[in-house]
């Protein structure tokens, strides 16, 4: 194992995606995942890998360039934010139907209007029913785990689907960690080349991304959700794998200080580590608060929710994202889904918080831990936090 | 051959398809509800028809005279109005010309 060295996120996700052996990229650059964009620029430019970098006028053509590149069995990669996200979104769909395992890189940003460049998660929320597998960094090394873990689970013959990583944008993207990177060695072992189920080639003609008729399209919408419910399956073993190799544990639900727990807290991306803190100092309190945090989005993992929040009285959720006139955040609303056949499910507040890059300390996690009863209390589905009132 | 898969579990990996130029095998006149009917007589072969036909399934005859290929045209009478002589009709389906 290599020493940690000190590595904007950005840049180390554009060195992890480097040491996949990926064979061609095709990014447009928008902040926040512009110095992905850069550096794995740079790096090609600069001969330091063997890969294709295709420059493209837009998001649209971006993703459509990996795919048709995917669609030869080539090894691709992508990354965006926000409105590039929005303007993918007519081919979004279209990578999983293919089954073409594209990564994406995914700085995440607020979504326009206002106009704001900073992190919320209102951008990979509004594209979640895509069908794309989605997983969530909590800080650089993580994500630079995960983007090498993202090639192996999104190429595994079982599944052969495109995967996400997510990153906040700034909070995560722009700041500088000590990240342990994987050698080349270990890379090229853990991650096997692409074996594609198929794939364009003159001599062996075939047709990729076709018609479907009234009398298919139902059952190629259901080959392809059971496809992505069982790759929670190869999700696991994946992260076993890296466990067993790196010593760094990955779970769809990860939990810090849950034993005992009364109160439960839950997070997704990079806030988790803030909200860590507020755990302490609230354990500190005497109060019996424990968190989670949900690093596997799509598939959903409705028996790790389950597990996870069994014993807690009140779940706190937290959301970046608002479903405008809907349940309040779209995290909220799926683990309300999961829980509401559940014996014995704990009472739940939802917050939303940390909109448009909106500051979230540890005072702010506390606030809401201590003040969820009066929330629940409120009535209200949901409550904007810190909004000025 | 069956046309399409039965059940989800036979639907192929992201809906490849592995015989390619399988169209062939599919006719596409049959959601037709005009044909086109030709009247010799009147047609002075000046191909009109065949050049305007947006399906391309209109065929000169050893004789001369042009005549569609019914198990692809899609009876949209593009063929009946550029003939200026006005030697082809739009028939119903299911009516004799
Ligand atoms: S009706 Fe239309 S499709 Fe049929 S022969 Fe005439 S032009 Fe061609
Ligand atoms: S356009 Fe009319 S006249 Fe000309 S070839 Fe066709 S049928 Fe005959």
């Amino acid at each position: 194992m290599t020493k940690p060295v000190g590595m904007e996120v950005a840049v180390a996700a554009a060195e992890a995606v480097a040491l996949c052996n990926i064979d061609v990229a095709a990014c447009y650059p928008i902040t926040p995942n512009t110095h992905i964009a850069e550096h794995l620029a740079d790096i090609i430019a600069d001969g330091r890998i063997d890969a294709e970098y295709i420059t493209v006028e837009s998001e649209h053509s971006a993703l459509s360039a990996v795919m048709g590149a995917s669609g030869t069995g080539a090894r691709t990669f992508t990354a965006t934010s926000s409105q590039g996200l929005m303007y993918m979104h007519e081919i979004l769909p279209i990578t999983p139907a293919m089954r073409l395992p594209v990564v994406m890189g995914l700085g995440n940003r607020a979504v326009s209007g206002p106009i704001n460049i900073w992190n919320d998660h209102s951008d990979i929320m509004l594209q979640r029913d895509s069908g794309w597998m989605s997983i969530f960094a909590d800080n650089g090394q993580e994500a630079v785990d995960m983007f090498i873990q993202a090639f192996k689970i999104a190429e595994h013959p079982d599944v052969l689907m495109p995967i996400n990583v997510n990153m906040d944008g700034f909070q995560l993207t722009h700041v500088v960690e000590p990240i342990v990177f994987p050698t080349q060695a270990q890379v090229n072992k853990f991650l096997p080349p692409y074996k594609p189920f198929a794939s364009l080639h003159p001599d062996h003609p075939v047709s990729m991304g076709t018609l479907g008729l009234p009398e298919i399209y139902t059952e190629a919408v259901k080959a392809r959700d059971v496809v992505l419910v069982n790759a929670k399956k190869v999700i696991l073993e994946v992260w076993k794998e890296w466990e067993k190799m790196f010593g760094r544990k990955y779970e769809p639900v990860a939990s810090y200080k849950t034993a005992g727990a009364e109160i439960l807290l839950l997070t997704m991306g990079s806030m988790g580590e803030t909200a860590e803190m507020a755990v302490d100092a609230l354990r500190k309190k005497g109060v019996k608060v424990g968190l989670l945090k949900l690093k596997l989005w799509r598939p959903f993992p409705y028996d790790e929710i389950r597990k996870a929040v069994r014993g807690a009285k009140t779940l706190v959720v937290t959301d970046r994202a608002v479903s405008y006139g809907g349940p309040g955040g779209p995290v909220c609303s799926e683990i309300r889904a999961a829980l509401y056949d559940q014996p014995n499910r704990p009472e739940i507040v939802n917050y939303i918080i940390g909109l448009g890059g909106r500051d979230v300390r540890v005072e702010d996690f506390m606030k809401m831990v201590e003040g969820a009863p009066k929330a629940k209390k409120s009535g209200d589905d949901y409550q904007i936090y810190g909004v000025r009132e | 051959m069956k046309k399409w898969p039965e059940t989800w579990k036979e639907y192929n990996t992201g809906g490849i398809i592995f015989d390619v130029g399988n169209a062939r095998s599919f006719k596409t006149g049959p959601w037709r509800s005009l044909r086109p009917v030709w009247d010799n007589s009147k047609c002075i072969k000046c191909g009109v028809c065949y050049l305007f036909c947006p399906e391309g399934c209109v065929q000169e005859g050893p004789d001369g005279f042009f005549a569609a290929d019914l198990d692809y045209c899609k009876g949209c009478g593009i063929c009946a109005h550029e003939c200026w002589p006005s030697a082809i009709s739009m028939i119903e389906e299911g009516h004799e010309s």
